[in-house]
Formats: C-alpha cells, sequence, structure tokens
C-alpha cells in the first residue's frame, strides 16, 4: 500500500487503484456524515478535487493521486459514510481509479515512511 | 496573539483526554474520547456534563431587584422588572438600530439581578453596562466556575448531590448550601434537554465535575456537541444567527419581547432601538430566521446562500448556521430568507460547491424539547 501526503492510501488491484483516506486522516476529521462521490467514468487528473468528505466539523477535500478513469465509487458510503471511521483501510475505501500514468506511485510514500510523515 | 484563558476546569479537560480549541479567548475542549456524534447522542439519552466557565456571570445591584431590573430594561427589550423572584428570562442588548449586541439569561434572584452572557461579548456588554446603568453596582464574577449538566438523566444525578435540585421547574434559579460550597443552580441550558447550570467557587468546580462524572450516566461534552445540540433545538448562536445586522423581530426571537414593553404594555419601549423593533412587531419585517431542512445529506453550513429557483440569479437568503443533526440523523440548518419565502414547507435550494440542492423552511426545534415545565 502507498500513501500521500493528503492522507489517501492506494491499494493496486489488478489494474485498477484503490483508494481510501487512512486511519489517521479519520480520525482527525472526526464522524464522518456524508461523502460526496465522483461519477463513474469521470476522466480525472492528478490533484482535481474528486470527492468531499463533511465530517461534524467540517468539509474536505479528496485529490485525485493520478491521473486516470474513477471506475467504481463505493456506493455504500451514501448511506453509512461512518464505514470511513469503522474501518477506513477496508469497507471505507471511497473510489478505484483507472491510472493513465502510474509514474507518480513511486513517489508516494510506503507505510513506514506515511507513519514517520504523521508521528 | 494574547495568551489563551483557561477555565478552572482546564487540567480535567486535559486529564480526560480533550481535544483542545481557542474559542473565545479560551482554551476550551471541542471534544473528548467519544468524539462529537457519540457525546450529542449521549446527552439525549442520558447526560451530558459542559464547561461553560467562559461565559460571563455578572450581578447587578440596585436599592432592591426592581430597581436593577428597570434600569437594565433601559437596554434589553424584555419584562425584566415582571420577572418573578427565583426565575430567569432569556433576553439581549439591542443597540440603536435594533440589531443584536448579545444575547443572555437574566435571572431574578431576590435582592438582585443576575445575568450570563456570552465570553465572546463578555468585555463589550460589560462596558455597556457600565456606561449606561447609573445608580446599579455591576459586579463581573471572576471567582466563580459554570457548568451545565443537561439531559434526561441529569435530574437524578444532580438531586442524588444537591438535593432539592429536582424539586425546580425549566427556568427556576436556586441557591443551594452543598459539599462544593453555595452553588447558584437554574433549570436551563442550551442543549433542549432538561438540565441545569450551575454555579459554583471556582476552587471546588473540579470537585463537583469530578462527583457528576462519577455517575455512569454522565460524559464530559465539548463544544462541538454543544453546538449540534443547540442547533436541533433551533437556539441562536450570537456572531452567527444573531448579530448588529439583525433585529429580535427578524430573528424570530418576539416570544421574548413580553407585552409590558410593546407598543400599549405598561413600560412600552424604552430601550435601544425601540422605534425599529416596535414599527416591526406592528408592520412585520422583510426577511426572517427559519428552520431549514436539506433533503440529502449533504450539510448546508454556515455562508451556504439559499434561492428559490434551480436557476434563479439572486439569492433570497443565507444559512448563518448548518450541520449534520445527529439525533434527527439528517443535516439541519437555520438561517435568513426574504419574507416571502419563509412559510413552513417552502421548498428552496442552497448552493453547495456549485451545485443547487433542495431545502425545505421547517419549524423549529428540529427535535422536541424536552424541559420540566
Amino acid at each position: 500500500m502507498k500513501y500521500t501526503e493528503e492522507h489517501e492510501w492506494l491499494l493496486e488491484e489488478g489494474e485498477l487503484i484503490v483508494v481510501g483516506i487512512t486511519e489517521h486522516a479519520a480520525e482527525q476529521l472526526g464522524d464522518i456524515v456524508f461523502v460526496e462521490l465522483p461519477e463513474v467514468g469521470t476522466e480525472v487528473s492528478k490533484d482535481d478535487e474528486v470527492v468531499v468528505i463533511e465530517s461534524v466539523k467540517a468539509a474536505s477535500d479528496i485529490l485525485a493521486p493520478l491521473d486516470g478513469e474513477i471506475v467504481e465509487v463505493n456506493e455504500a458510503l451514501t448511506d453509512n459514510p461512518a464505514l470511513i471511521n469503522e474501518d477506513a483501510a477496508g469497507t471505507g475505501w471511497i473510489f478505484k481509479i483507472k491510472p493513465s500514468d502510474l509514474s507518480p506511485m513511486d513517489d508516494y510514500m510506503d507505510e513506514a515512511k506515511y507513519n514517520d510523515f504523521i508521528a | 496573539m494574547a495568551e489563551l484563558r483557561r477555565t478552572p476546569l482546564h487540567a480535567l479537560h486535559l486529564e480526560l483526554g480533550a481535544k483542545m480549541v481557542p474559542f473565545a479567548g479560551y482554551d476550551m475542549p471541542v471534544q473528548y474520547g467519544l468524539g462529537v456524534m457519540k457525546e450529542h447522542l449521549h446527552t439525549r439519552a442520558a447526560a451530558g456534563l459542559f464547561d461553560v466557565s467562559h461565559m460571563g456571570q455578572v450581578i447587578l445591584r440596585g436599592a432592591d431587584y426592581k430597581a436593577a431590573a428597570l434600569a437594565m430594561e433601559a437596554l434589553v427589550p424584555v419584562d425584566i422588572a415582571g420577572l418573578g423572584e427565583n426565575r430567569q428570562r432569556y433576553g439581549f442588548f439591542t443597540d440603536a438600530k435594533g440589531g443584536i449586541l448579545d444575547d443572555l439569561m437574566l435571572a431574578n434572584r431576590g435582592d438582585h439581578l443576575l445575568v450570563v452572557i456570552n465570553a465572546g461579548c463578555k468585555e463589550a456588554d460589560l462596558a455597556h453596562m457600565r456606561e449606561s446603568l447609573a445608580g446599579v453596582e455591576i459586579d463581573a464574577i471572576s471567582d466563580r466556575a459554570l457548568l451545565a449538566l443537561q439531559g434526561p438523566s441529569a435530574e437524578a444525578v444532580l438531586e442524588a448531590l444537591v438535593p432539592g435540585v429536582a424539586a425546580m421547574r425549566f427556568m427556576d434559579v436556586a441557591s443551594f448550601e452543598s459539599d462544593f460550597g453555595e452553588l447558584w443552580v437554574s433549570r436551563s441550558g442550551y442543549t433542549g434537554e432538561d438540565g441545569y447550570e450551575i454555579s459554583v467557587p471556582e476552587d471546588r468546580a473540579e470537585a463537583l465535575a469530578r462527583a457528576l462524572l462519577a455517575s455512569p450516566e454522565v460524559e464530559p461534552i465539548g463544544l462541538g456537541a454543544r453546538d449540534s445540540l443547540r442547533l436541533e433545538a433551533g437556539l441562536c448562536l450570537y456572531g452567527h444567527d444573531l448579530s448588529t445586522d439583525t433585529t429580535p423581530v427578524e430573528a424570530a426571537l418576539t416570544w421574548a419581547i413580553q407585552k409590558a414593553r410593546r407598543t400599549g404594555g405598561a413600560r412600552e419601549g424604552g430601550f435601544p432601538g425601540a422605534e425599529v423593533i416596535l414599527a416591526q412587531l406592528a408592520n412585520g419585517v422583510l426577511r426572517k430566521r427559519v428552520g431549514l431542512l436539506p433533503e440529502g445529506r449533504a450539510p448546508m453550513r454556515e455562508g451556504t446562500q439559499l434561492f428559490a429557483g434551480e436557476t434563479d440569479e439572486a439569492a433570497i437568503g443565507e444559512v448563518t448556521s448548518g450541520a449534520f443533526g445527529p439525533t434527527l440523523g439528517a443535516p439541519v440548518s437555520m438561517g435568513y430568507v426574504d419574507i416571502d419565502q419563509a412559510g413552513d414547507g417552502t421548498a428552496l435550494f442552497g448552493e453547495v460547491r456549485g451545485k443547487r440542492l433542495p431545502v425545505r423552511v421547517a419549524p423549529m426545534p428540529f427535535v422536541a424539547a424536552n424541559f420540566k415545565r
């Protein structure tokens, strides 16, 4: 798994990358009450704002970590956004992207580096 | 930046694992371990303990209660002189344009008037009172903390420590000698739940808080849940829902202006902005504070522009408070809208991140009040 400085985790799944936010980020946000998901089929560029997460405190943007196409979103979050608080790295995944350029993956952090980053 | 002030419970907040934030010049707990959502739900299900020591407690003394009350009526459009002994009432300071300088609680404590004012307005309110209230002794209390115990279990929990509080009714005030010194208790709060606010000598505040928290019914609650609780209860937050740009009539607070201070009343007018406010009471206003229920799950937060139609260019209002209501399980907001859009059930649109989302005008409170009348 790779990590961005925006506190996203990226997991390779075949030719797709699954994206979520880290447990650390979920904790910082507090109880999540609403997730605005992108439409499947949307072409995105790296650093586009693709998702809005609203917690009891505020709204936060999630940026596309790579260029590519959104091919799947976690519809379960629509009715139960708290899945992100409960299981940020598992059932709380947010979207899957089919990347057109994988090169930024090399720049993202591994788990040890991310843990240092948030320490 | 000036050093943040600390309440007498500061060390306890840290010990309880609170996340602290600056609020009105104080270092205050925004949430504890439970988090905002669970703290909110716990308060409505059992009882929550809030540190509200940052608020200002001020004693006003004249020759007697009535003298102090009559003097204060020159600043506040409320029947203070007619307030019964050991009773409390909501009110607001108005300015010459009829705008609201602060909202406050007023209590008849027999031989004096006790007011509780917002932390952020404390200094301005004190200066305002000192300047305007000739012949009234104004004592800003600096050696007491203020705790709020709110929720359906509050009565039983506090009665066990302070016998007698259960007999109080909503908006009663009373003093009690206790293991924690002399307590000034009111049966009121800012959550829409039954409960108490308890003024306690600062050196006994932590002991009282610990005694309350020893009950399994009581959890410490931060400012985050305090805000969502008051919003569901339809209660205003000064600086957001109320300001010098809003009059009490626009703010739908006319219920707090008793007959005695209205046109034809025994002490008609005589407060700052009376011409504006009495005219608005007679003739109506152009905009009004209303409750708003967004139809989707997206919260419509403060500043969200409101529109009558999906493609209209001109906004007809704006959200002044908005969040997710944990008890309602849905987003809730309040805001100001043009008077012809203010009827219950009116369908409007709120613009969230460039999208017009449906929202309905709805009666407040959003969650039924649970007071002991």
